[in-house]
C-alpha cells in the first residue's frame, strides 16, 4: 500500500485549534451555550476528544459507531468491528455539534444524522469536519473545517491515529472495499 | 457431519451463511458474534429501539415445537433490526416429514423470506433446510432435537463474558439433564472454543450420554462435590418431555440430590453467578431463593438474548446479500 505522509501531528493539532475557534465563534453567534459534542468513530472521536477539552465542555462527550445505519450494509455485509454507540446525555432539544475526520461523499454523516435522530430531536447539529475533500454524492455540507485540499482524482487522504495523529494520502488502486468506506 | 455443516455455515471468506451449530466454528468467529452482539445492547435503552439494518428483509419464525422465549426473542431482534417478521406455529406433521417440510420451505420461499429461524424436535432439521433453501436464503436454528441450540450457546457466553470478562482461568459447571440438552450440547462446545480452563458436567448416570467426557468435560455425580469453586453454574430443565422411561425415580428425589440450594451455592466461588436456560422448574432444578438471589442472572440472559440474536441474523442477511453478489 502505498502512502505519504500529508500532515504531522503538529500540523493535525493546529488544525484542531483553528477548529475550536471557529467552532467556539459560531456557537456564540448562534447563542448556543454548552453543546453536546459528539465524535464519529473513529477518527472523528479522537478529533472530538481534543475539541472537547479545547472548548473546555461540561457534558461528556459522545461517540457513535454509524455501522448499523450505513447504506452500503447489503454491499458489504456486517462491520466485524463496530462499537457501541454511546450518546451519555439525552440529545432531546439539545445543540449538537457532530465532527468527524474527512468529509467525502456524505454517506457517513447521513448515517449519523439518522442514528442521532433514533436517540432524540436535537434543537440543531452543526458538522465540524477536519477536512473536506469534495466528491460529496449527497447535499451535505460542513459548517467547520479545519482543511480543504486540492486531490489528484484517486487520491484518498486518511487520518492516521491516535498517537501519534497524522493525515497520510494514497491511491485509490491499493484499496479494498472494506477500506474505501472509512472516509465516505 | 460436522464437517458438512461447517463447510454449510461459512462462505469462502469465512463469514457466516447461517448459523446451525457452534461446532466447527473458530474462537476468532464467536468473539466476533460477541463483540457485535455488545455493538446492539444499546439499542434498547433509546427512545427509537430500532436500527435500519435489515429494513425491506422478511424473518420467518418456522417453529415445529412450542417456545416463548427464544421465539420471541428472536422477533423481537428481528424487528429491532427492522426486518418484517413471519410467525409460523407449525406443529409436526404426520406425515412424510421432508416433503411437507420442503413443501413449506417452498412456498414460503415464493413469498421472498430472506431467513428461516427454525426449531424443531428432529436433530438435523435446520441443517436439512439449509441444504435446500435458496441462495441468498439464511438459516438460523433455534433448537433442533437433543443436537444444538448456538443462539442460547451464545447468549450464555455472552452473559459470562459481561460478568467474567474473559473466559480464561474460568471454571464452569453444567448441572442437570445434559442427556437431553441441546443448550448443554452448544454450551460445551462454546466454552472450550473460547478456552474455559474446565467445564465439569454434574448429573445422576441416567442423564448424562455415554460417551459424556468425549465432550471435554470433567464428569461428576455429586453437586457438592462438583459445584466446589466454580465461577459460573448453568443449571438446565429436565426436559421432562424428552424423557423416555424412568430416568429419575421423582422430581422430588432429583431436588434433594441436584436441586441448587443456597447452601450449596455457598460452596461455589464467593463471585459465583447462576445461570438458566428457562423455563424454570422452581423447587426441582433449583430453589426460589437461588433463583431470584443476588447471584441469579437469569434475566439477563434473557435481555443479552436479543442483542445476541441481532447480531447473528445480522451477520448471517449481511454475508447472504454477498453471497448472492458472487
Amino acid at each position: 500500500m502505498q502512502t505519504k505522509e500529508f500532515m504531522n501531528a503538529d500540523g493535525v493539532e493546529s488544525l484542531v485549534d483553528v477548529m475550536a475557534g471557529k467552532l467556539w465563534s459560531l456557537t456564540n453567534q448562534r447563542e448556543i451555550e454548552a453543546p453536546l459534542l459528539v465524535g464519529i468513530r473513529t477518527g472523528g472521536v479522537w478529533l472530538a476528544e481534543m475539541l472537547h477539552a479545547e472548548l473546555g465542555l461540561p457534558d461528556p462527550l459522545g461517540t457513535l459507531d454509524i455501522s448499523f445505519y450505513r447504506d452500503d450494509f447489503t454491499r458489504i455485509g456486517m462491520n466485524p468491528e463496530v462499537h457501541p454507540s454511546d450518546l451519555p446525555i439525552p440529545v432531546d432539544d439539545r445543540h449538537i455539534i457532530l465532527v468527524d475526520d474527512v468529509l467525502h461523499t456524505g454517506r457517513t454523516i447521513r448515517a449519523a444524522l439518522n442514528e442521532i435522530f433514533d436517540y432524540g430531536r436535537p434543537a440543531s447539529i452543526i458538522l465540524a469536519t477536519l477536512v473536506d475533500r469534495g466528491g460529496r454524492e449527497l447535499p451535505i455540507q460542513p459548517d467547520i473545517v479545519g482543511l480543504k485540499p486540492n486531490l489528484e482524482p484517486g487520491q484518498h487522504i486518511t487520518l492516521t491515529g491516535p498517537d501519534p495523529l497524522g493525515l497520510v494520502i494514497g491511491s485509490e488502486s491499493n484499496r479494498s472495499s472494506r477500506q474505501s468506506d472509512e472516509e465516505s | 457431519m460436522s464437517q458438512a455443516s461447517q463447510n454449510l455455515q461459512l462462505d469462502k471468506q469465512g463469514r457466516l451463511l447461517h448459523f446451525l451449530t457452534i461446532d466447527g466454528l473458530q474462537r476468532e468467529m464467536l468473539t466476533e458474534i460477541l463483540d457485535t452482539a455488545e455493538g446492539f445492547t444499546g439499542v434498547s435503552e433509546r427512545t427509537v429501539k430500532k436500527v435500519p439494518l435489515c429494513r425491506g428483509k422478511i424473518v420467518a419464525n418456522l417453529f415445529f415445537e412450542t417456545s416463548t422465549r427464544t421465539r420471541t426473542t428472536f422477533e423481537l431482534a428481528a424487528k429491532r433490526l427492522s426486518a418484517d417478521v413471519l410467525n409460523l406455529n407449525i406443529s409436526a406433521s404426520a406425515t412424510s416429514k421432508g416433503e411437507t417440510l420442503l413443501d413449506t420451505l417452498r412456498n414460503l420461499e415464493a413469498m421472498h423470506v430472506d431467513m428461516f429461524v427454525v426449531r424443531h424436535a428432529s436433530s438435523g432439521t435446520a441443517h436439512f433446510i439449509a441444504q435446500h433453501a435458496d441462495p441468498g436464503v439464511g438459516v438460523m436454528n433455534a433448537g433442533d432435537g437433543r443436537h444444538a441450540h448456538p443462539t442460547q450457546a451464545m447468549l450464555d457466553m455472552f452473559t459470562i463474558r459481561r460478568h467474567k470478562g474473559d473466559f480464561v482461568g474460568l471454571r464452569v459447571a453444567i448441572v442437570g439433564d445434559i442427556l437431553h440438552s441441546r443448550v448443554a450440547r452448544s454450551q460445551i462446545l462454546a466454552l472450550n472454543t473460547l478456552g474455559v480452563t474446565e467445564v465439569r458436567v454434574i448429573a445422576p448416570q441416567t442423564l448424562l450420554p455415554a460417551d459424556a467426557r468425549s465432550l471435554g468435560v470433567h464428569v461428576y455425580h455429586d453437586l457438592d462435590e462438583g459445584i466446589r469453586d466454580v465461577d459460573v453454574i448453568i443449571m438446565l430443565r429436565l426436559q421432562k418431555e424428552r424423557m423416555r422411561g424412568a430416568l429419575l425415580p421423582s422430581e422430588h428425589e432429583y431436588f434433594r440430590l441436584f436441586g441448587l440450594t443456597e447452601e450449596r451455592l455457598a460452596k461455589a466461588d464467593s463471585g459465583a453467578i447462576v445461570m438458566h436456560p428457562g423455563p424454570i422448574n422452581r423447587g426441582v432444578e433449583m430453589d426460589s431463593q437461588v433463583a431470584d438471589g443476588s447471584k441469579s442472572v437469569i434475566l439477563q440472559q434473557v435481555s443479552y438474548g436479543i442483542a445476541v440474536r441481532m447480531a447473528v441474523i445480522s451477520m448471517v442477511i449481511g454475508s447472504q446479500n454477498l453471497q448472492l453478489q458472487g
